[in-house]
Parts: C-alpha cells; sequence; structure tokens
C-alpha cells in the first residue's frame, strides 16, 4: 500500500492535506532535495511537487525518472505556472522521437 | 573493408553468415518494437498534455481560492482547521507491460468511503471561501492521479523508445554493413585461394609431364 506526497511551499500545499495527502513544507531548495530523497526512499506511489521548487532539484529529479516508482509530478504553485510542467513532457516527447512533434516550438 | 583483422577460413565465414542472419532478424524485431512503442508513445503524451492543461488550470483555480480564504481568516486558525485532516488517500499501485516496458498503474481509496468527508474542521469558525477551496481541490484531484500515471508513462517509454533507437541505428548502419563487408571480403578471398591453387596444380602437371615425356601440353 503506497501514500502520496506533497512538497513545496506551505502557502501552495497546505490544502492537499484536507485530501488526505501527506504534505511536507519545505522553504529551500537544499531542504527540498532532501525531502525529496527521503520520501523516494520511502512507500511514496506519487510525489507532487511546485514547480517552484522543482526548479531547484534538477539533478534530484532527473534521479527518480528512470525508476517505476515514486512518480514526481511538478504542479503549479501559488505564485503561478512556470510552464516547468509541460516542458518536461517536451523534453520526453524531444527524447522518444528527437524532435517536438506535439508541441511544435509552442 | 572490415576495420580490423579477420581471418578468411570457411569456418569464419560461417560463423559471419550465421551472426549476419540473427543481426538482420533482431533488427526487424527491434524496429517493429520501435514503431509500436512510438504509436503507443504518441498517443499516451498528446493524453498527458490535455491533461496536464486541465490539471494546471484547476489547481490554479484552486489556489486562487485558498489564496481569498487565507485573506479573510487568521493564520492560526487556518492551521488549526488544516491540523487534523479527517481523510487519508492511499494508493495501490501496479505494473502492466506495454511492448516490454513496465510502466505504473495507480489505484487510490480513501480511508472514508463519504467523499463529503474533505473537510476536517467546524464551519463555525472558519470562512466559507475555504469550503469553497478545498471542494476545488477535491474536484482536480481524480485527475491528478491520472495525470501522475500517464506522465510517469510517458517517461518510462520515452527512455525505452531511446534505447531501441539507437539499437536499430547501430545495427542497421554499423553491424549489418560490416557484417556484409567481412563476408564479402572471405568469400573473395577464399575464391582467388582456390584459383590460384587450381593454377598452381596446372602448372605442376605442366612440369611434370615435361620431364616425363617431354611433353607439352599446350
Amino acid at each position: 500500500m503506497y501514500k502520496i506526497a506533497v512538497l513545496g511551499d506551505r502557502d501552495s500545499i497546505y490544502g492537499f492535506a484536507a485530501l488526505g495527502l501527506e504534505v511536507f513544507p519545505v522553504s529551500s531548495g537544499d531542504e527540498g532535495a532532501k525531502a525529496l530523497r527521503r520520501l523516494s526512499e520511502q512507500d511514496y506511489a506519487v510525489i507532487y511537487i511546485t514547480e517552484a521548487l522543482a526548479q531547484e532539484l534538477g539533478p534530484e529529479l532527473e534521479r527518480c525518472r528512470d525508476s517505476l516508482l515514486p512518480a514526481v509530478i511538478p504542479i503549479p504553485g501559488v505564485h503561478g505556472n512556470t510552464c516547468l510542467g509541460i516542458n518536461m513532457v517536451k523534453h520526453s516527447v524531444e527524447q522518444a522521437v528527437g524532435s517536438d512533434i506535439i508541441f511544435n516550438g509552442n | 573493408m572490415a576495420s580490423k583483422q579477420i581471418t578468411p577460413t570457411r569456418m569464419e565465414l560461417t560463423r559471419l553468415k550465421k551472426k549476419l542472419v540473427t543481426a538482420t532478424r533482431g533488427h526487424k524485431l527491434l524496429k517493429d518494437k520501435r514503431d509500436e512503442l512510438m504509436r503507443q508513445f504518441l498517443d499516451k503524451v498528446r493524453e498527458n498534455r490535455a491533461l496536464r492543461e486541465k490539471v494546471e488550470a484547476g489547481i490554479m483555480a484552486a489556489n486562487k481560492n485558498f489564496l481569498l480564504a487565507r485573506a479573510g481568516m487568521q493564520d492560526q486558525v487556518l492551521n488549526t482547521a488544516m491540523l487534523a485532516p479527517k481523510q487519508r488517500v492511499s494508493v495501490e499501485s501496479g505494473v502492466e507491460n506495454v511492448m516490454s516496458v513496465e510502466i505504473p498503474t495507480f489505484d487510490f481509496k480513501t480511508r472514508s468511503p463519504d467523499e463529503n468527508d474533505i473537510f476536517s474542521y467546524g464551519f463555525a469558525f472558519t470562512s466559507s471561501d475555504l469550503d469553497g477551496a478545498v471542494q476545488s481541490l477535491a474536484d482536480v484531484f481524480p485527475d491528478m492521479l491520472k495525470l501522475a500515471e500517464i506522465e510517469k508513462a510517458c517517461q518510462l517509454m520515452a527512455v525505452e523508445i531511446e534505447k531501441t533507437r539507437r539499437r536499430v541505428n547501430a545495427l542497421e548502419h554499423v553491424m549489418i554493413p560490416e557484417l556484409q563487408a567481412n563476408i564479402k571480403y572471405i568469400s573473395m578471398k577464399l575464391d582467388e585461394n582456390e584459383r590460384s591453387t587450381q593454377i598452381r596444380l596446372m602448372k605442376v602437371k605442366d612440369m611434370v609431364l615435361k620431364e616425363a615425356h617431354n611433353y607439352e601440353s599446350f
């Protein structure tokens, strides 16, 4: 049985606590990296992470990409959308096809 | 020509021919695998894009509601309201096999079956905006989980497609041409050897005849 975690700045994620997800507020990139590493070693199947935080955790995020679990999914935070999530999808397309044929550069 | 030294023997020739058959077969299979993976990947990634746009819009709307709710309440009250969640979500994870790529499937369960159990507070001291905010987040949650499943599948498939593509290209542009060149080289060399043996024999025969009977064959 797996759990779902939400990682990010407190303002963006406290609402998820009401839904029954486990929230882990972090305030800095370092703290976020440590938390992500710790969570990915425990039984969390999905880790939602705010885009602002995800931007600071490049290598850690890349490490989780190839393994089956957990799925690390960026979501927009309270400070707006940085397009990181959609860029990750673009990156997948480029990796598989060789060029971006789904988004056509926009 | 072969890049490395090969011994022009019949045994080597048979070995290379067998290898070529395997390589050609492998190439065909891998190419089929790549094409099928690509087809499924493109379907998935289109779905992924649509879902992501929907989820992002949903979360942005929910965040707006939360911001409004926070503005109308004291921080302590809000903290207390969120302190002890009533609901608890757990995920059952399975594994699906798509063309030998293992992708996870998620199936979530909530602790209490009543989906209105998301309000972990009494309504007396909190702003009504908070109820709306929590509700809007709850509405978008099933899509979020689906997004997690699809996005992970896309990532894993992308990695596998890249690997398969490299293998196909290596077979097509390196392995198979090299094997063919080597086979050609060996068979040429063997033919050449055979011809030179034949000529040598003819020459020897001439010499022997000449010595024995003082006879010219041509």
